[in-house]
């Protein structure tokens, strides 16, 4: 309880509470504009956060990554059209809805099972932190390793249908990360005698190519498009008390978040997965999700929103971000010379309760906010695609220039643009890049140190976790390998499926 | 896990509207496919280029990195490396004799001319890339905002001055608020005293 308040009380100060306010309506802007995401928003926003206090940068990039998911739902229920990738799901029921002249009722289901989905997460994380507090010491370096190992076969296995494009470019994240001078022997990897080489790649640098540049070059040479929408009329606030009827649901799909949001690798989809077709298994009117049922819309938008605070442990506890999100906010701390761990959770268990409390203020001002704005939401979001993509190409420059006033980043993160821009129009995702870089990175000098005890390979797996750990990867490939030999027997012919471009899923 | 029956969803189709490129983003037959991403036009070109990228990295692997003597396999720096680009051979050749038995899509050239398409912008990025440090954060913003506004196709004063009050509230945002470090412009040089300072300090 004194940390829970030690906590709050090192938020009570002016420059957090501004970054907060900032960041979460500045996320619910940038959540409710197709085309940006908080990916774009954050990877822009990072350099520009290095220069503040630890606690001041991530609540603003945690206030763009909480409230991102309650603006996407905006679009995704008026314009048929996801605000950010965890959307997706929200369209399927949102905009029936909407056809059905429920748009009113649908938003505010949307946004109360957002800010249910949220609250619940967090104070259910706030309840268990202090039992992975003791769980935590118990990560050595092995099994530090093996979490990151899993968090890499996990976002392998977790792109179903593009496993092999998955493994490659995880790998080719793990490559990114080992070029350039290694700390260790002093040799040079990878650089062809470029000096710029010497240093590496930098996370920041791909992230924003990746990210930010792919997304503006994506937008521009694509057809223009501007999105509209019908007016809203009616209270708002009556509407989100409606999720209170599927309590159950929300309920469900909010601890869904929660644990997959824990597991690296994993996170909003596959808790979006499950939340859903346990509502519509449990439900009595089945035949109405996909076609405007509201329990399918909570499930949906309680699970994306429950998944940030979670996302948080694994980040905080072990220092192992599970997706792209976390992965940039990892570089804060870094930049801090912070390093997160287990230590950070047993000794500064306050600053984590300051985070939390943090996201629990977030959703309180982004409800606040919605009560009152969605039609001028709606205003906003109608700025022309290619307009956008300039505006980001303006930002991009910020990020990627004021890191180290290097021409060469510039050129690094514009080729990662391409790259990115590539990858988007094939389907193909980006995350597994980023998250090789990251966690390749903590594999190889975690691995170098948890060797040193290891004297026969089965060693390794001799404490408990990392055996759990252990079992859990090979307990993984075999169910992988399992659903493919089902998959191959039920086989649908190519031409049933759609094969449009889905950049959605990469912003 | 995505290891999850497939559920049986609805069939819908969202009538293409034109221009509207978000409008296609839905267009799912069942739960399982909203999760689940197809190939694209142009998949075999991007397989191709990606093995042989791999391959490329795996005939540099002896001469770009050293195994040093007296030291543990895990701990050579040629460790990770190795490991990576083998990984990267294996899955992309899987990947590329995947694009290789599936069906052909249509418009792969098409395709490959949308991703040569984005090098001009690219192009214009490091053209407003080296042209700050030259004339300036401020003056360099709002020159390539009007170009670029004006090459996208919008025309009118409206669009240049949105254009315009863009720049600026960028550069007083991140400059001259954030104080993010670039450089101040050459010929910010040139301008008498009392405006040298404050213009190197704020745009």
């Amino acid at each position: 309880m004194d940390m829970l308040l030690s906590g709050a009380e090192m938020l009570m100060r002016l420059d957090v509470m501004v970054a907060l306010l900032i960041g979460s309506i500045g996320g619910v802007i940038i959540g409710a504009i197709p085309g940006v995401g908080p990916a774009v928003a954050i990877a822009i926003l990072l350099p520009a956060t290095f220069a503040m206090p630890p606690l001041v940068g991530l609540t603003m990039l945690l206030g763009i990554y909480g409230s991102s998911m309650f603006g996407g739902s905006l679009p995704a229920i008026l314009i048929n059209t996801p605000g950010t990738a965890v959307n997706a799901l929200t369209t399927y029921d949102g905009h029936p809805m909407t056809k059905k002249g429920e748009a009113l009722r649908a938003l505010g289901l949307a946004y109360g099972a957002s800010f249910f989905g949220g609250v619940a997460s967090i104070i259910a994380l706030i309840l268990l932190s202090p039992v992975l507090a003791k769980i935590a010491p118990m990560f050595g370096s092995r099994e530090i390793f093996l979490a990151a190992l899993l968090g890499i076969v996990l976002v392998i296995l977790a792109h179903r249908g593009q496993t092999f494009a998955a493994g490659m470019l995880a790998a080719f994240g793990i490559f990114l990360q080992t070029v350039g001078l290694e700390p260790v022997k002093y040799t040079m990897r990878f650089t062809f005698g470029f000096d710029f080489l010497n240093s590496g790649f930098d996370l920041i640098v791909v992230v924003l190519g990746l990210f930010a540049l792919s997304q503006a070059f994506l937008l521009l040479i694509e057809p223009e498009s501007a999105p509209h929408a019908q007016r809203i009329e009616g209270s708002m606030g009556r509407a989100m008390m409606g999720v209170l009827r599927h309590k159950r649901v929300a309920g469900f799909a909010a601890s869904c978040g929660v644990l997959m949001g824990m597991i690296p690798g994993v996170g909003e989809f596959t808790a979006q997965f499950l939340s859903y077709t346990y509502a519509q298994k449990t439900s009595k009117t089945p035949e109405e999700f996909g076609k405007g049922s509201p329990e399918g819309l909570i499930a949906s938008e309680a699970a994306n929103n429950a998944v940030p605070a979670a996302a948080m442990i694994p980040l905080l506890a072990l220092g192992i971000p599970g997706e792209a999100l976390t992965a940039m906010m990892l570089s804060v701390f870094y930049v801090h010379n912070v390093i997160p761990g287990p230590q950070l959770f047993q000794n500064k268990l306050d600053f984590v309760y300051a985070l939390y409390i943090a996201m629990i203020l977030l959703n309180i001002i982004v409800v606040l906010f919605m009560l009152v704005s969605s039609n001028w939401l709606l205003k906003i979001i109608q700025i022309p695609t290619r307009f956008l993509g300039m505006m980001i190409l303006v930002l991009s420059f910020v990020g990627v220039y004021s890191l180290r006033n290097s021409i060469v980043d510039c050129a690094i993160a514009a080729a990662f643009g391409v790259l990115g821009l590539i990858l988007k129009r094939q389907n193909l995702p980006i995350v597994p890049i980023v998250l090789g870089m990251v966690l390749g990175g903590i594999m190889e000098t975690k691995l170098r140190s948890s060797m040193a005890r290891v004297h026969v390979p089965i060693d390794f797996f001799d404490r408990p976790i990392a055996a759990i750990l252990g079992l859990a990867i090979g307990g993984l490939l075999i169910a992988h390998f399992a659903s493919l030999y089902r998959e191959r027997q039920n086989r649908e012919p190519e031409s049933a499926h759609d094969h449009d471009m889905h950049d959605s899923f990469t912003r | 896990m995505a290891n999850e029956p497939s559920s049986p969803g609805p069939a819908r189709e969202t009538p293409p509207r034109a221009g509207a490129r978000f409008a296609r983003a839905i267009r799912t037959k069942n739960l399982e496919d909203l999760f689940k991403r197809y190939r694209r036009p142009g998949d075999m070109a991007f397989a191709v280029l990606f093995f042989a990228l791999s391959i490329g990295l795996l005939i540099a692997l002896p001469w770009q990195t050293e195994w040093v003597k007296r030291t543990k396999t895990y701990a050579q720096p040629a460790f990770w490396p190795m490991i990576s680009i083998i990984a990267m051979v294996v899955f992309s050749m899987f990947h590329l004799l995947g694009s290789f038995v599936s069906e052909r899509i249509p418009g792969r050239w098409r395709e490959v001319m949308q991703w040569l398409r984005s090098l001009e912008y690219a192009v214009w990025f490091m053209a407003y890339v080296a042209l700050v440090p030259l004339i300036g954060y401020l003056p360099a913003t709002i020159l390539f905002s009007c170009a670029m506004t004006l090459r996208l196709g919008y025309r009118g004063w409206r669009w240049m001055l949105i254009s315009v009050l863009f720049s600026i509230v960028v550069v007083v945002l991140f400059k001259s608020f954030l104080q993010v470090k670039i450089p101040a412009g050459l010929i910010y040089e040139a301008t008498p005293a009392p405006f040298r300072a404050i213009l190197m300090t704020y745009f």
